[in-house]
Formats: structure tokens, sequence, C-alpha cells
């Protein structure tokens, strides 16, 4: 399956993945209260030695902020010009820190781990009339769709783009949506063929109050 | 939710992350590149209906930011949400369900004008109206500065809710999934 996820078992890696992103919210919410350029170069340099610490390859670092990157010398070049270049710098430094650490949490953990706190998560609003095995029931099967989905879209492309018409989004997107619509009876039955149901009772023994 | 409404929800967040495989597009007159993927939104709202054209992008966005790279160029995680274009990316989940609900009011009555508009409130201003800001603050802009920034793409969005509109016209004759 695709995933950003780079293997290890560093530190890092072995932290639970609950612990790393409250850590991240907890740190981006922190970033836009206390901000300052000392600040921003310490955060910097204890991101840097976390990397360094889970052994992520440059490679896939650069690649996942390569846009952000390519997004800040405009950022930079409008305070430079338009305000002052210190606070620039520190607008910069302050959104490098954040893509550094969220970067950091998205390579050593995997999707797994995080479906499962999003699990967690969900499952308090079951008051809320939203039903948790549903959500994770979905969540599966838009990653299982995903890859043939993607195989899809690349043949209509090729087929297309023999055609000469893969400059035409409407070439392109109707017969992908066409697929899509005549997949989804196909799958639906075969999803309740293999005993799914979508309202589960619930056994006497797991029933509280 | 019927398990095929459940399908339906799953499939087209999978459509929206397929549209990534397109390339974007360079029109005449229009200044930066248009990315297909978010015509993906249009097209949840318009097809689907506010409430599971909704949740298709919810799930769509959670799995960006739990790191499938999902976005057009193959990115992904919490970084692209927290960075300065997270807001439109978080856009989403609202856009598309703004659509869908304009499209289940007017669903007897819908033709390609009034699609059009309605992909243009939800698709257009309701992305900008959520990302602007956003952008703003995380790059810690004047909000006008943020906003003429940003015009380059109207162009581009617009043309997407155009091909949108017209695509959803076709299924809704062919193959109708709301039902008011």
């Amino acid at each position: 399956m695709l995933s950003l996820y780079v293997p290890g078992d560093t530190i890092v890696h072995r932290i639970p993945a609950g612990i790393k992103l409250l850590i991240l919210v907890i740190g981006s919410m922190a970033l836009f209260v206390i901000s300052n350029i000392p600040v921003h170069v310490a955060e910097l340099l204890i991101i840097a030695a976390l990397f360094q610490v889970a052994r992520l390859p440059w490679k896939d670092t650069l690649r996942q902020l390569r846009t952000a990157l390519i997004f800040m010398v405009p950022i930079f070049l409008f305070h430079v010009f338009l305000t002052d270049w210190m606070l620039g710098l520190e607008t910069v430094l302050r959104i490098l820190v954040l893509l550094l650490l969220a970067v950091l949490v998205t390579l050593t953990t995997k999707v797994s781990d995080m479906m499962d706190v999003l699990e967690r998560v969900v499952r308090p609003l079951k008051h809320l009339g939203v039903n948790p095995s549903k959500v994770s029931m979905m969540l599966s099967m838009v990653i299982r769709f995903i890859p043939m989905m993607m195989r899809e879209a690349q043949e209509i492309l090729e087929a297309q783009r023999a055609r000469g018409l893969d400059r035409n989004a409407i070439a392109l997107l109707m017969p992908l949506l066409i697929k899509t619509l005549k997949m989804a009876d196909d799958l639906s039955e075969s999803i309740e063929a293999r005993g799914y149901d979508p309202e589960p009772v619930v056994p006497v023994w797991k029933r509280r109050g | 939710m019927t398990t095929r409404d459940m399908v339906f929800v799953a499939l087209f967040a999978a459509l929206t992350a397929a549209c990534a495989v397109f390339p974007p597009f360079q029109a005449p007159f229009v200044p930066a590149p248009i990315i297909v993927q978010n015509i993906g939104v249009m097209l949840a709202g318009s097809i689907l209906g506010a409430r599971r054209g909704g949740l298709s992008l919810l799930l769509f966005v959670i799995l960006v930011a739990v790191g499938l790279p999902l976005l057009t160029g193959w990115k992904g995680g919490f970084g692209v949400i927290l960075g300065p274009t997270g807001g439109f990316i978080l856009s989403w989940i609202p856009a598309a369900f703004v659509v869908g609900w304009f499209v289940e009011r007017y669903w007897n009555r819908l033709n390609f004008w009034n699609l059009l508009l309605f992909n243009v409130i939800g698709g257009v201003i309701v992305v900008y109206v959520i990302g602007i800001p956003w952008l703003a603050v995380v790059a810690n802009m004047e909000f006008g500065k943020a906003l003429a920034g940003s015009t380059i793409f109207i162009p581009g969005d617009v043309i997407k809710a155009i091909v949108a509109a017209a695509v959803a016209m076709v299924v809704k004759r062919s193959y109708p999934l709301i039902n008011p």
C-alpha cells in the first residue's frame, strides 16, 4: 500500500502514535503563541537532531518539503519588500519548524497506527449518532479503492493520450466517473453477500446500561 | 446509511485521490496551472449531495493527514494540512457539503447554469473564504495581499466548475443518486 512511512526501529519510531499526534497538535498551536527567531532556531536544531535519531533519508524529507520550500520564497520576499525582513525570517522559520515536525511524525508513524488513534478519537462520538464501526469500515474501503481507482485513472489517461484527448478534462473524468458508478452497485452487493450488516446488532454481553 | 451509501462515499474519496493521476492543465489566458483534483470536490457534492459528499471529502482529508500521499504531486501528511495552503485542503469538506446542499434543494429544477452557480459558491467561494485567511495567518500576510495572491487561481477554478457542472448534469440525467 502506498504510504509515506519509512520503516525503522528507532526511539522516534517507537513513541506511540497518539503521543506523537498530541505533541504535533500542541506544538503547532504553541508555534503561533511563542514566535521569535532564537526560539525557532533552537526548535529547528532539536528537530534536526530528531531526524538524525530517526535515521530518515534526506531524499524522503526533501520530497515532502519541496513544494512548501518553493512556497516560502515568495512569502519571504513579500515580507522583505512590504514589511521587514526580520518578520519574514520569523514567518519562514515558523512554517519550516511546523512542516518539519509534521513530516517527522508522518515519516515515522505507520498509517495503521494513526488509524487506531483515529478510531479511539471517534469512539466517543457514538453518543452524537456517529457509528464508529461504519467510520472505520469506510476508511478501510477508501484505502482499498484508491489503488484500484488510480489504476483506472492511469488507464484512461493512456487511452485518451493515444487519441490525443489527454488535455481534455471531460474526456478524462467522464469515463472514470462511469466506471465508479458501475462499480458501486457491484461492490455494495458483494460486501453484503459476505455478511456485512450496516446496522449490526449489539450482543447482550456487550450492551451497557 | 446503507452499505451502498458507504460504498459511494468511499468511492468518491478514492475518485478524488485518483484525480491526482491526471497532470495539471495549462489553459490559455490562465496564469496558474489547473490542478484537476478539486473537481472531485465539486463532483462529490453535485452527485452525492451534502451529507455523503461532505463525508467523502472528510475521509479523503483524514487519509491525507495521516500520511497517504494522495494530493497532486504525491504529497500528504500533516505538513500539508498545517502549512500555508492547508486551509484550501480543509475547506474541501464544507465545500462539498455546500455544493451538495444546494443541489439537493434545487434537485428538480437543476440545470447546467444553476449547477455551475452552486459549484462556484461551494467549490470556489467556500474554498477561498477558508483558504485565504488561513494563508494570511500562517504566512503573516495581510488579508488583502493573500487575497490578491490567490486571484491567479480563480479563472482555473471557474473552468473546473464548468467541467464539473457539465459532467454532473450528464450523471443526473443518466444515473441520478439523490432522492429529495
